[in-house]
């Protein structure tokens, strides 16, 4: 077996035991990405030197017996909105085409710390903008199911990098479901922290009362094992959580015993019904009856808001959205554009032409959105009725969480979708996060983990586990019980049943 | 809700500072009415006593203390700019000709 196969922890515990080197490891996941991203096209930049150079340093501290952390020279992907310092960082934007920051994401420089390889950077909708990854000024990514199929968005890039095995781990970023979604479409695994409970410092922001990062991996133990290096209290960001993170890596491993006794287990009444893929919801039902089987008790909750969630999202997120991006004014940074044949042009003029030659349609349509929600009155019957949609659904997570410990839905309506199926329909493309979207507006922390393949085209479907805030450990618990479970049935991971992609047409 | 119009559009398009063609506009407008209108269910959820959100922790008034902390050099700092002259941004006129 192809040492790209491994977990995360299991190539940890071979660099222990001294039987494999991180620059093998590093060197392997280059291959990987040289052989298979052509087809995938999961990378926007590989920088093979900088993570070899990495990897080697990390081999030399181990030589003297020194380790930065339990993941020191396993190599990671990183979401091109994260500000890597010497890396491009583009968003997936024409206007920061080229980009390089001058400092590191917090995120990022506890990866340099914890001594993890960074292998490059992957791609993503425009800003976040999108659940297929189609939004990307620079092309697609492709599912490594079905390279006809979108990877799920706006962390497309992430999760077809750990489905294709190029690489162990990746860091994502959700909004609205841009970790979760993917995850559940290429059949990998995806956490959503509690918001405030990963540094957003060096993200470039979305829409900052709801973006989260969080940790992309095939396994429930890896992504507990790397948000244990991301999370925790950052001073520069000020909505950091100054709280110390429960043990993620220890409930991930109390969970994989499989024992569920006492867990109460919520279904939400409004994530089902019309519009579900019979096939998700066959996995989904499958999944819970594993959670009784192994001592958990289930009951229905319901969310009577959640229903507004999607509309409550669609004009929070632009409003927020809309003012984040008047810093790409072609100033400072970034992409200028003089209007043709305009030498003469004021700085006003050269920010318009610059924004419209820079923005892609779904940015543009999602600034003048927010642009109209927040203006002058419109404001209260949109952006001010949305933040009070808000609070009642904060209140139906509340009363969810008296009753039960975790709530559970599947985390994606369908499968994966073909590429160009949902392009030029906004509100299908949307649809596709409607049972993603209230964690974010709560700020709860959520998981997604593969529930088994769709009996309608063979496609991955996933299950969602959402806990309280601050209870990420319980994701964690259900998420490696649940995986625990269906390994056995399965007789191995979800991920041995894709397509090998050798050879695969570029 | 009211529908959105091209005009309206071009405004909008105005306030956030993109030049956007005839052929966006055509297109925005009808596409904007309606993600507008599948949001105009949410009006009247929520009554007059519910109090806002506008973000999902009660976190007020971080502060740190008042010291000197690094920061980018000017170098740095000026290394993605468009144009730079005399360690300076250099940017288009700001005033008209008239000025």
């Amino acid at each position: 077996m192809s040492i790209t196969r491994r977990t995360a922890a299991e190539i940890a515990d071979a660099l222990a035991a001294g039987e494999t080197t991180s620059v093998e490891i590093t060197r392997a996941h280059i291959d990987r990405i040289a052989q298979v991203d052509g087809a995938v096209h999961a990378f926007l930049h590989v920088d093979a030197a900088g993570a070899l150079e990495q990897a080697a340093a990390s081999d030399a501290r181990r030589a003297e017996g020194r380790t930065l952390s339990p993941l020191d020279g396993v190599p990671i992907a990183v979401k091109d909105v994260l500000a890597t310092e010497g890396l491009p960082t583009t968003c997936g934007s024409k206007i920061l085409e080229g980009w390089v920051p001058p400092y590191d994401a917090t995120v990022v420089r506890r990866l340099r710390e914890a001594g993890l390889p960074i292998l490059g950077k992957t791609n993503m909708d425009e800003f976040a903008m999108g659940s297929s990854t189609e939004h990307s000024a620079y092309g697609p990514t492709h599912n490594p199911w079905d390279l006809d199929r979108i990877p799920g968005g706006s962390g497309g890039g992430s999760a077809a990098a750990v489905a294709a095995f190029e690489a162990p781990l990746a860091l994502g970023t959700d909004t609205g479901g841009s970790i979760r979604q993917p995850g559940a479409v290429t059949g990998t695994v995806g956490h959503k922290p509690t918001y405030g409970g990963v540094s957003r410092y060096g993200l470039v922001a979305l829409a900052n009362s709801l973006d989260q990062v969080g940790p992309v991996t095939r396994t429930v133990l890896d992504s507990a094992l790397l948000h244990e290096v991301i999370g925790g209290h950052d001073p520069l960001d000020s909505t950091s959580v100054d709280q110390p993170l429960p043990s993620l890596v220890e409930a991930a491993r109390r969970g994989a015993s499989g024992d569920l006794t006492g867990l109460r287990v919520g279904v939400i009444t409004e994530l089902s019904g019309d519009g579900w893929q019979p096939g998700v919801m066959a996995r989904f039902q499958e999944s819970v009856d594993l959670l009784v089987k192994a001592g958990a008790e289930v009951v229905e909750v319901s969310c009577p808001t959640f229903v507004h969630a999607l509309a409550t999202y669609y004009l929070i997120l632009p409003a927020e959205a809309s003012s984040n991006l008047a810093k790409f004014d072609a100033m400072r940074y970034g992409l200028r554009v003089w209007p043709e044949g305009r030498p003469d042009a004021s700085a006003e003029e050269v920010m318009r032409a610059t924004r419209d030659a820079g923005f892609g349609d779904e940015v543009k349509r999602r600034i003048i959105l927010g642009t109209y929600a927040l203006s002058s009155g419109y404001y209260d019957a949109y952006y001010g009725q949305a933040q009070k949609v808000r609070t009642l659904i904060s209140r139906d997570f509340d009363a969810a969480f008296a009753k039960a410990d975790v709530l559970v839905s599947p985390t994606a309506p369908t499968t994966a979708f073909r590429l160009g199926e949902k392009l030029d329909d906004p509100i299908a493309m949307y649809l596709n996060d409607l049972a993603t979207i209230p964690a974010n507006l709560a700020g709860v922390p959520g998981i997604s983990v593969p529930s088994g393949l769709a009996d309608e085209d063979g496609l991955p479907a996933g299950f969602q586990i959402l806990a309280p805030a601050l209870a990420d450990d319980r994701c964690y618990r259900v998420g490696a019980a649940l995986e625990a479970l269906l390994h056995d049935q399965w007789g191995g991971s979800l991920l041995d049943k894709a397509p090998a992609l050798e050879g695969a047409r570029p | 809700m009211p529908e959105i119009t091209r005009d309206e559009v071009a405004h909008l398009a105005n306030l956030a500072r993109i030049d956007l063609s005839d052929a966006e506009l055509d297109q925005l407008a009808p596409q904007l009415s309606v993600i507008l209108e599948s949001v105009a269910s949410i009006s009247g959820v929520a009554g007059d006593d519910v109090p806002p959100t506008s973000h999902a922790l009660p976190l007020t008034n971080v502060f740190r203390e008042d010291v000197n902390t690094p920061c980018l050099t000017p170098e740095q700092a000026l290394a993605g700019a468009p144009a730079v002259d005399q360690q300076r941004f250099s940017v288009p006129r700001i005033l008209g000709e008239e000025a």
